[in-house]
């Protein structure tokens, strides 16, 4: 019998009749299921990365040649304003926040969330925000100071468009904050018994460090931009330097969160590829207490390394020393994470499907990103390439080639869980192929772009650039066609896919110890822990871990102070389900 | 023959060795060094690139070889060896990439000081007096009004006021607008600068020329000279300090054959020093989001032999006296951007038409 065998034969026959498949209107509804808001996340957010990416690629196509002859520089500057605001906000950062809302709970054994009605609140913030920013582009005033908004630019451009994109931006970050408290609580209280820390899956690692990391950065983000909403609206001098204020503070403020802000968009998909890795190469996660210690780590270290953005503006030499060897020693952890992936793979049974190519992909991409990271940091190299190509290319190598590729790895891990049916795995290797290509054509030669000569957020350029700015737009249409495969295979595959079971992977962790989809509550009784969750391999040394104690009471153990008590059900509803 | 597995291991580290170090100095990634700082940015840069090739090309081939070595035969449903970790092989990988940052950051702090980044003198702007700390409230949060008004000199506004000495600098710079920020105490400066490299050290620059930056144009006054120009020239070899500031929004002074960039914010004084080595027409770049016409404030840096320095000196004192005449006589608050910028738009290389079409 297999670890997979035995885990699931200590589960399943909790929930062995096929759940009600849930009725489409209630994913318009505010459903305080987790799984129903964790969809209500993806596919809103998804909705989002391609209204973002159309906005990529008009600013890809002004930019195929020197000339400003497509869109006029106003309009320019709104695209990748609204670009880069979309992509991070609202994008990747609630992609992963509804990854989070679908697997936690089942991945810890818990019936839902800590507080699901805080959960469908946190969601519900996100479509108003995202509209309101749409918004602006048709009422012909969207922000154009970048998503950065440094004052004073961001004081004197369009007032209408820089209060809506300030009161969005807030909007969408208290739904993150909602959230990431709602993630704290419900892993430290809500795992099932006999769960404790290192029995959780890195998926969980990862967002106890993404939440806290949230919590601490997203407010100092808030208040920086009430501030400069009085600026803009009451005219106050905060940051305007003609009444006697510091943009530069300004920076400090907003770097303290949007530095952070990386991690928190890399970090949930370290943990979905520390998931997928070890169940597609059938073998241990490597070192699986070093990954969990690393999310920690890159957690605490993200929160000081801010300041290597303004290296060229108003910081002092020494402060540009201590920044520079903070943000270099971020490579440790993540070096770590990279190599135990790596040796996790190394001598397993990798079976090539798509979900298991883009986290390939995932680890070939992020390196370069990594390593451009750390050339960055070094002070001098920095002033020579700050706000230049080269850091574009950079920041679309981890946010494109790490945490995008790990969205759609995680996609194609768990849609047969999300949905109970699986995706085409043909489409899903075209997919793969069409994005890795155009990822590489398109944001590969911004390094020489940038080291040679060229600015970013300009629509006009030097006409010696026009070659490789040629590439990068073919690249970025490629990256457009690309989305198309995955769009219509997951449409369709979620209609008329071949069911997928229970567990068509064949892997340990508890969200596959339940039917696909699961039903409303998950479990039937709290779920118990025959093996660890990455125990692959076992069975053929060892005849598996023992089963724990299914009595929650007895097994409760040594951390059970940590866990809340089974939720009792209110006379008042049961009296009414009675009477119905 | 079988060969041995150390010996593949070996072979493999030789080639990997060899490959990082040529790709390391063959890249051609960095355009002309035209500055005696420019030097030093390339061998930090060379050594970072020597050693990300190695990590790399170490990384992907691992991975690739993984892909294709160890996937699922057809047929073959069993698990992979259980192997949980290995803690020397965990602690190397930690080891090996901390020495390497280490390495890197000691480098670029070598580079960073051969360029100038801790002249004594901006750190003598930071002196953490106990006056300081003795001062009323210092220690709880005080309200503004609580705070005395400091009796420390506000270099910036001395610095402001010098350049202000010069009448083309007067005329361009709007500083009576926009109070000059004042050191916090304890941190440093609020300004910093690329100063003398340390041979230079303690000297005055060989040649200063005051720089403005305002949507979208630089201007260029040369104190003492009564010039203005929207092109800067200097001559070759000798070591030039810009003190720079910004009417209007944040701007940023580059020029990529020199390696060298440094905001430029309203309310601030920034300096940098540099000595340009070699002749010819480079490109200045403002590199910081100023507006939608941000992509044409760009202008030519022109590096020359010091007699045709002179000779261009000479011919713009001429033509720039009338000029500033006029700029003078009004005050350029009084005027629409439009016709402020007018005198200097055949130095800028911006058309007219154009720059009416900025400002409508």
């Amino acid at each position: 019998m297999t670890q997979a065998q035995v885990q699931e034969k200590a589960n399943i026959p909790a929930l062995a009749e096929e759940p009600e498949i849930r009725h489409w209107r209630d994913y318009f509804t505010f459903n305080t299921d987790h799984k129903v808001i964790a969809i209500q996340y993806l596919v809103t957010t998804f909705i989002f990365y391609c209204i973002g990416g159309v906005l990529a690629d008009l600013v890809r196509t002004e930019l195929r040649t020197p000339e400003v002859d497509f869109v006029t520089p106003e309009v320019y500057n709104s695209l990748f304003t609204l670009h880069a605001t979309i992509m991070i906000f609202l994008w990747i950062v609630p992609a992963g926040a509804g990854f989070a809302n679908f697997l936690i709970p089942l991945m810890i054994g818990a019936k839902d969330m800590a507080f699901p009605r805080l959960n469908a609140v946190a969601f519900w913030m996100i479509p108003p925000a995202g509209l309101l920013l749409i918004a602006s582009l048709v009422v012909g005033d969207a922000p154009d100071a970048g998503w950065t908004s440094y004052p004073p630019l961001s004081l004197v451009t369009g007032q209408v468009g820089e209060g809506i994109w300030i009161l969005s931006v807030l909007l969408l970050g208290t739904s993150s904050i909602l959230g990431a408290i709602n993630f704290l609580v419900t892993m430290l209280k809500m795992r099932t018994p006999g769960m404790g820390f290192f029995q959780l899956p890195l998926f969980c690692w990862a967002m106890l460090a993404t939440s806290a990391l949230t919590l601490v950065s997203t407010p100092v983000l808030a208040a920086g931009l009430i501030l400069l909403s009085f600026d803009l609206l009451a005219g106050t001098a905060f940051f305007n330097p003609t009444g006697g204020g510091d943009p530069v503070v300004y920076q400090h403020m907003f770097w303290f969160y949007s530095h952070p802000a990386v991690y928190i968009m890399i970090l949930p998909f370290f943990g979905a590829i520390s998931e997928v890795i070890p169940v597609h190469s059938r073998k241990p996660i490597f070192g699986y207490k070093a990954i969990a210690y690393s999310s920690l780590a890159i957690s605490f270290l993200g929160l000081i390394v801010w300041a290597h953005h303004m290296f060229t503006s108003g910081v002092p030499g020494w402060l540009r020393m201590f920044f520079m060897i903070t943000t270099m020693i971020i490579a440790v952890p993540t070096g770590i994470k990279i190599f135990s992936w790596l040796a996790t793979m190394w001598g397993g049974k990798i079976r090539l499907n798509s979900a298991m190519l883009f986290a390939i992909g995932f680890v070939g991409t992020f390196v370069i990103g990594g390593i451009s990271g750390v050339m960055l940091a070094a002070v001098p190299f920095d002033i020579h390439v700050h706000d230049t190509y080269f850091v574009v290319a950079h920041l679309h190598y981890v946010l494109f080639g790490g945490s995008v590729l790990g969205i759609y790895s995680a996609i194609y891990h768990w849609f047969p869980k999300m949905t109970g049916r699986m995706l085409n795995e043909f489409w899903g290797k075209v997919h793969f192929a069409l994005t890795i290509v155009g990822l590489n054509m398109t944001f590969l030669p911004m390094h020489k772009l940038g080291m040679m000569g060229m600015n970013r957020r300009i629509a006009q350029y030097d006409p010696k650039f026009t070659f490789l700015n040629e590439i990068c737009t073919i690249g970025a249409y490629i990256l457009a066609v690309s989305t198309f495969p995955f769009i219509i295979n997951a449409i369709w595959s979620w209609m008329y896919g071949p069911k997928a079971g229970n567990n068509p992977w064949d892997a340990l962790t508890l969200e596959w110890m339940t039917t696909s989809p699961p039903a409303i509550e998950n479990f039937d009784k709290p779920p118990v822990l025959a093996t660890g969750p990455y125990d692959y391999g076992l069975e053929n040394t060892r005849k598996g871990v023992p089963l724990s104690d299914p009595d929650p009471v007895l097994s409760a153990g040594p951390n059970s102070v940590l866990r809340a008590e089974p939720d009792e059900s209110s006379p008042a509803i049961t009296a009414e389900k009675e009477e119905r | 023959m079988k060969i041995p597995s150390s010996i593949w291991t070996l072979l493999i580290g030789i080639g990997l060795t060899l490959v990082s170090l040529w790709y390391g100095q063959n890249h051609g990634l960095l355009p002309t060094a035209a500055s005696d700082e420019a030097p030093l940015v390339d061998g930090l840069f060379n050594a970072m690139m020597t050693v990300s090739t190695g990590i790399f090309v170490l990384v992907e081939g691992i991975l690739i070889y993984s892909a294709i070595k160890y996937r699922r035969r057809a047929g073959d449903n069993a698990d992979g060896p259980p192997v949980h970790g290995n803690v020397p092989l965990e602690i190397l990988w930690t080891a090996i990439p901390t020495v390497i940052v280490i390495g890197i950051s000691v480098y670029s702090f070598d580079v960073y000081n051969d360029m100038g980044g801790f002249s004594p003198h901006a750190i003598h702007e930071a002196p953490m007096t106990s006056q300081v700390m003795n001062m009323p409230g210092a220690a709880i949060a005080a309200t503004l009004s609580d705070t005395p008004p400091s009796t420390e000199p506000n270099e910036n506004q001395e610095k402001s006021d010098q350049a202000m000495q010069d009448p083309a600098t007067a005329a361009v710079r709007n500083a009576d607008q926009i109070p000059q920020k004042r050191n916090a105490p304890g941190v440093g400066s609020v300004a910093p600068t690329l100063g003398p490299t340390p041979e230079n050290e303690g000297k005055p620059p060989a040649f200063v020329v005051n720089v403005t930056g305002l949507q979208y144009a630089w201007i260029f006054t040369y104190p003492d000279t009564e010039v203005t120009s929207g092109e800067l020239h200097v001559p070759i070899g000798r070591e030039v300090q810009l003190n720079m500031t910004a009417n209007d929004v944040i701007h940023a002074f580059w020029v990529p054959e020199f390696r060298l960039k440094q905001d430029v914010i309203p309310g601030r004084q920034s300096e940098i020093r540099f000595t340009p080595n070699k002749e010819g027409d480079y490109t200045l770049i403002c590199a910081e989001l100023c507006g939608p016409y941000h992509g044409a404030m760009r202008t030519q840096v022109v590096v020359q032999k010091p007699e045709e320095f002179e000779q261009w000196i000479q011919e713009q004192e001429v033509a720039s006296a009338e000029e500033l005449k006029q700029a003078v006589a009004v005050n350029p608050v009084d005027l629409t951007p439009d016709e402020f910028l007018a005198p200097h738009t055949s130095h800028m290389g911006i058309h007219p038409e154009m720059l009416h079409q900025l400002h409508k």
